[in-house]
């Protein structure tokens, strides 16, 4: 019994190794100078988008102008390149396209506040709201002291 | 009345919204600006596709106005494009450049002398790197340069009549009446 379920166990490991290789993104032989250089290399190069494939970043992708694009970064990090001059030589080419993030400009304003701008005016709907609702029930006891009294003597003329 | 009106403000918002994103479902994402428009052509210096010695470089194509066409013999919408420019080489309206991306250069000569070349001359982009420069992501891409090189249009895509009639035509028209004024030739 034991044997069957190591024998069971293993054939999934199997299968599962052989399936995560089958769908691996491309790997690159490429030697980086330090950890540091390819940590900031591959975060970069998962930051940008592939201009080809569109829905996939540099990293995802093994279409060939994303392989050389990748090796690009690789090699400008690698250089001492900083991440702006990185990105600078991405944008001058494909456009502020390849940039998942795209930068805070004019043009991106409607992207970067209008879900701000949407919560906002939900959030003061809701206010408006509440407070409207809150004032009617204050008005209703309110009316529950002399008042109702007043009202209750004035009924009860009006049924005679 | 007043208060009437301001319930109809989520309405509206949600036209506005459903308008604007519904537009965005036929937009052709492939359609990208190319970030180069208005800039000169990168600097190259490479080796002509028929003629290993001959050099020709971004100083090459100033003076007057042309058409630069990214193809490869891998590549079937060039094959398409292909017919197409060959009539236009034959109309003489301006020199076409080829720039033969990340191609085998025998299989480059062999496919231009079997079904005819419409270039002017063919830049061998062996690496890719020009391509990477120009900010190509696939072939067939045409840039129209004016004769100072700076990038006036980019199109991704063959060419065919409708874009010729509808684009590149009137913008060339412009630009060689510009350059003439120039005193280029």
């Amino acid at each position: 019994m034991n044997k069957l379920i190591f024998k069971f166990v293993g054939m999934i490991l199997l299968s599962m190794t052989l399936i995560s290789s089958a769908f691996a993104t491309p790997v690159d032989t490429y030697e980086f100078k330090s950890v540091e250089n390819q940590k900031r290399a591959l975060e970069l190069a998962h930051s940008l988008r592939c201009p080809q494939c569109q829905n996939q970043n540099l990293i995802d992708s093994n279409s060939p102008v994303a392989q050389d694009l990748r090796l690009e970064v690789y090699e400008m990090v690698d250089a001492g390149k900083d991440d702006e001059e990185v990105i600078e030589f991405m944008t001058s080419r494909y456009g502020e396209f390849v940039l998942y993030k795209p930068r805070m400009e004019a043009k991106t304003y409607v992207l970067w506040l209008g879900p701000v701008a949407l919560l906002l005016f939900g959030l003061l709907i809701g206010f408006f709201f509440i407070r409207k609702q809150r004032i009617s029930e204050v008005d209703e006891q309110e009316l529950s002291a002399e008042e109702q009294k007043e009202l209750d003597k004035l009924l009860k003329r009006d049924d005679k | 009345m007043k208060k009437r009106l301001v319930l109809f403000i989520p309405l509206v918002l949600f036209l506005v919204m459903g308008v604007f994103l519904y537009k965005g479902l036929f937009l052709n994402p492939q359609n990208l600006d190319s970030a180069l428009e208005g800039k000169p052509i990168p600097a190259f210096q490479l080796e002509r596709l028929e003629d290993r010695g001959d050099l020709i470089t971004n100083e090459s194509l100033k003076g007057h106005v042309s058409l630069l066409n990214v193809w490869a013999t891998w590549c079937p919408s060039c094959k398409y494009e292909h017919p197409y420019l060959m009539r236009l080489a034959r109309q003489n309206i301006l020199p076409i450049y080829g720039i033969n991306y990340r191609d085998e250069r025998a299989m480059a000569i062999r496919e231009l002398n079997r079904q005819g070349d419409p270039y002017t001359a063919n830049i061998f982009d062996h690496d890719g790197r020009l391509g990477l420069d120009l900010g190509v992501y696939g072939a067939p891409e045409s840039y129209l340069v004016d004769h100072n090189g700076i990038i006036r249009y980019r199109y991704a895509g063959p060419i065919d009549q409708r874009v010729w009639n509808e684009t590149l035509f009137p913008m060339i028209e412009e630009l060689q009446a510009a350059a003439k004024l120039d005193g280029a030739s």
